[in-house]
């Protein structure tokens, strides 16, 4: 899309582009650049020499069994985040929708947890779950279930899991809302008119009607539940125990920054890389197709 | 002729909301179950950090505020975090505020003027720099943290506020969302500016950015939530504590989270941590709501 009208000069508008520019040729480009680059070469113990060598840290990584355990360990808690993120802020939309008295102080309270980090959403969490002061964790001892997130990786991936998708479930709560709103209310009349029931009606017309919105908020969280929830991990249970919560993003920060494996750390970079580009380029695909509805 | 004269009736819309509302009780119930589990983890931190750090260790800890609240908070902001060091959370609220705010500014001021240029200019390689923009979006920091630890480090912006904001502040969204605006301003205003004979940047301060207002409004709750939460990148530019923000302080008091763990003061520093944002989304509740839908669309 242009526009018809538009005033003349050429200075002008690269100026005004300069610093946006700037900014992302030094802190984008070039170093993902140099992800590409060192994800090639390979450094001496000693830092001496560097050679280069190919896909080797690639074919190393993927042969890695850890490294293709915290991919899975990735998948399963990506699943888990986007459905328990999910599935309650759709339930929660749609009574939301129907609910008139109230609904503006309903709304207040739930989106709260969007302000709130994630890596604070975790230290929330951690505090009622954690085994010697939690009272979650008290209650659960008293129906006697052996909760302890710092030595059972189960329970430790399960903790990770709840502040992440509590902390996510606010933003899908205002988008499924503002999809529904957008639904018109002829419609479901008409169909109330024909004789379908609440249910009916749901899956008959709101839903379909909701599935751009979902498809939408699927990819968002998947890409939150890769990458942001970091600060959860990092803050909660430091991938621990025994590696139970190290999802890839983790993983990269870890082995690059405190194991300091330059060449694995950059060739996971770009694995990561081409998974976000990925997940991007599909969500701008559905956006591009949206147009035309 | 008699004149039939109906009961007046109730208006439409408020009947049939009063009924749903009488036959909703089912969807309150599941609201009330959604705002129990949205409050109850910050209820219990409130109540946290009003009490003594015994009170919290004796388990089950009391389920109503205590009278230390005023302790509680006074020592964490102007000592830190007992037991485990940190700087004052004062000091460390300051940091976080400064920063939120740089970005937030940085980040609406480079991308209205770079969505200002693509929009109302042509020029040679208009639409690749567009998508140069565009592209970053595929190159979150967590996908390169080393090479960007390099360049930052190289430039001696370690431990600075610089290092901490500048880098973050090239933003696709709001670039998007400008453009978006931008192109739907009706074509007769850039003519009557040209006849006018008020060249771009004054068509610019006084035309675009006015109009601009709503969007600039929503994007400063967003832009200040997203600065304020920052996570990996204080994490990875700071070393030592002169410029911990107060997200990563947080974690840093936890210590191993056991019981040695100074709870009170934690909670109380997670409550101070979590307020700016949380005011900021409830003040502009409308603006944000709005242009939380609209940017990520």
């Amino acid at each position: 899309m242009q526009r018809k009208v538009v005033f003349s000069g050429v200075a002008l508008p690269y100026a005004l582009l300069a610093p946006q520019l700037a900014i992302t040729l030094v802190f984008f480009f070039w170093p993902a650049g140099q992800a590409l680059f060192m994800s090639v070469l390979q450094q001496d113990p000693f830092g001496a020499r560097v050679v280069f060598v190919g896909l080797d840290n690639f074919r190393a990584v993927l042969t890695d069994p850890d490294y293709l355990a915290s991919f899975w360990r990735t998948v399963y808690f990506s699943f888990a985040v986007t459905v328990l993120a999910m599935a309650p802020a759709l339930l929660l939309a749609v009574m939301a929708d129907r609910v008139v008295r109230a609904a503006y102080a309903y709304k207040t309270t739930l989106i709260i947890p969007y302000a709130i980090a994630p890596a604070v959403a975790g230290v929330l969490w951690l505090f009622m779950l954690n085994p010697a002061v939690g009272v979650l964790a008290y209650l659960m001892r008293t129906l006697g279930i052996p909760w302890n997130p710092t030595l059972d990786g189960t329970h430790a991936m399960l903790l990770v899991i709840l502040a992440s998708a509590w902390s996510q479930i606010a933003y899908n709560f205002l988008f499924f809302l503002a999809g529904l709103q957008a639904i018109p209310k002829s419609l479901l009349e008409a169909a109330a008119i024909d004789g379908a029931g609440g249910t009916r009606r749901f899956w008959t017309i709101v839903f379909p009607l909701l599935a751009p919105t979902t498809f939408f908020l699927l990819v968002v969280n998947i890409v939150f539940a890769f990458f942001n929830t970091f600060g959860v991990i990092h803050a909660v249970t430091g991938g621990g125990p025994a590696k139970a919560t190290e999802i890839l993003v983790y993983k990269v920060y870890y082995d690059g920054v405190i194991a300091l494996d330059l060449g694995s750390s950059s060739a996971q970079s770009v694995i990561l890389m081409a998974i976000v580009i990925v997940l991007t380029a599909i969500q701008f695909k559905y956006i591009e197709r949206r147009v035309h509805y | 002729m008699a004149t039939l004269k109906a009961p007046a009736p109730l208006p439409a819309a408020a009947r049939a909301a009063d009924w749903q509302d009488r036959t909703n009780w089912f969807a309150h119930l599941i609201i009330w179950v959604g705002v129990l589990i949205t409050a109850f983890p910050l209820y219990l931190a409130f109540v946290a950090s009003t009490l003594a750090p015994q009170e919290i260790a004796q388990v089950p800890m009391p389920l109503v505020p205590g009278d230390q609240g005023v302790q509680n908070y006074w020592q964490a902001l102007t000592q830190g975090g007992g037991r485990q060091l940190s700087p004052p959370v004062a000091w460390m609220m300051w940091n976080s505020l400064v920063v939120a705010l740089v970005i937030t500014f940085g980040k609406i001021a480079v991308s209205v003027i770079s969505a200002y240029a693509v929009v109302f200019f042509r020029f040679p390689l208009r639409m690749f720099f567009f998508w140069m923009i565009f592209i970053t979006l595929m190159l979150p920091v967590e996908v390169r943290i080393l090479p960007t630890y390099e360049v930052v480090a190289g430039l001696g912006l370690i431990n600075t506020y610089t290092g901490l904001t500048v880098p973050l502040i090239a933003s696709a969204t709001a670039t998007l969302l400008f453009r978006q605006f931008f192109l739907t301003i009706p074509d007769e205003y850039v003519e009557a500016a040209k006849i006018d004979g008020a060249g771009p940047m004054r068509f610019f301060f006084d035309v675009v950015l006015p109009l601009s207002r709503t969007n600039i409004a929503a994007l400063f709750v967003i832009l200040f939530i997203y600065g304020w939460n920052q996570y990996l990148w204080p994490l990875l530019f700071t070393t030592g504590q002169s410029m911990d923000l107060i997200v990563i302080g947080i974690k840093k008091m936890i210590g191993t989270g056991d019981a040695l763990t100074d709870w009170n003061l934690v909670m109380a520093t997670a409550i101070l941590a979590i307020l700016p944002p949380a005011l900021v989304v409830l003040l502009m509740q409308r603006a944000f709501v709005r242009g939380l839908v609209e940017t990520e669309k």
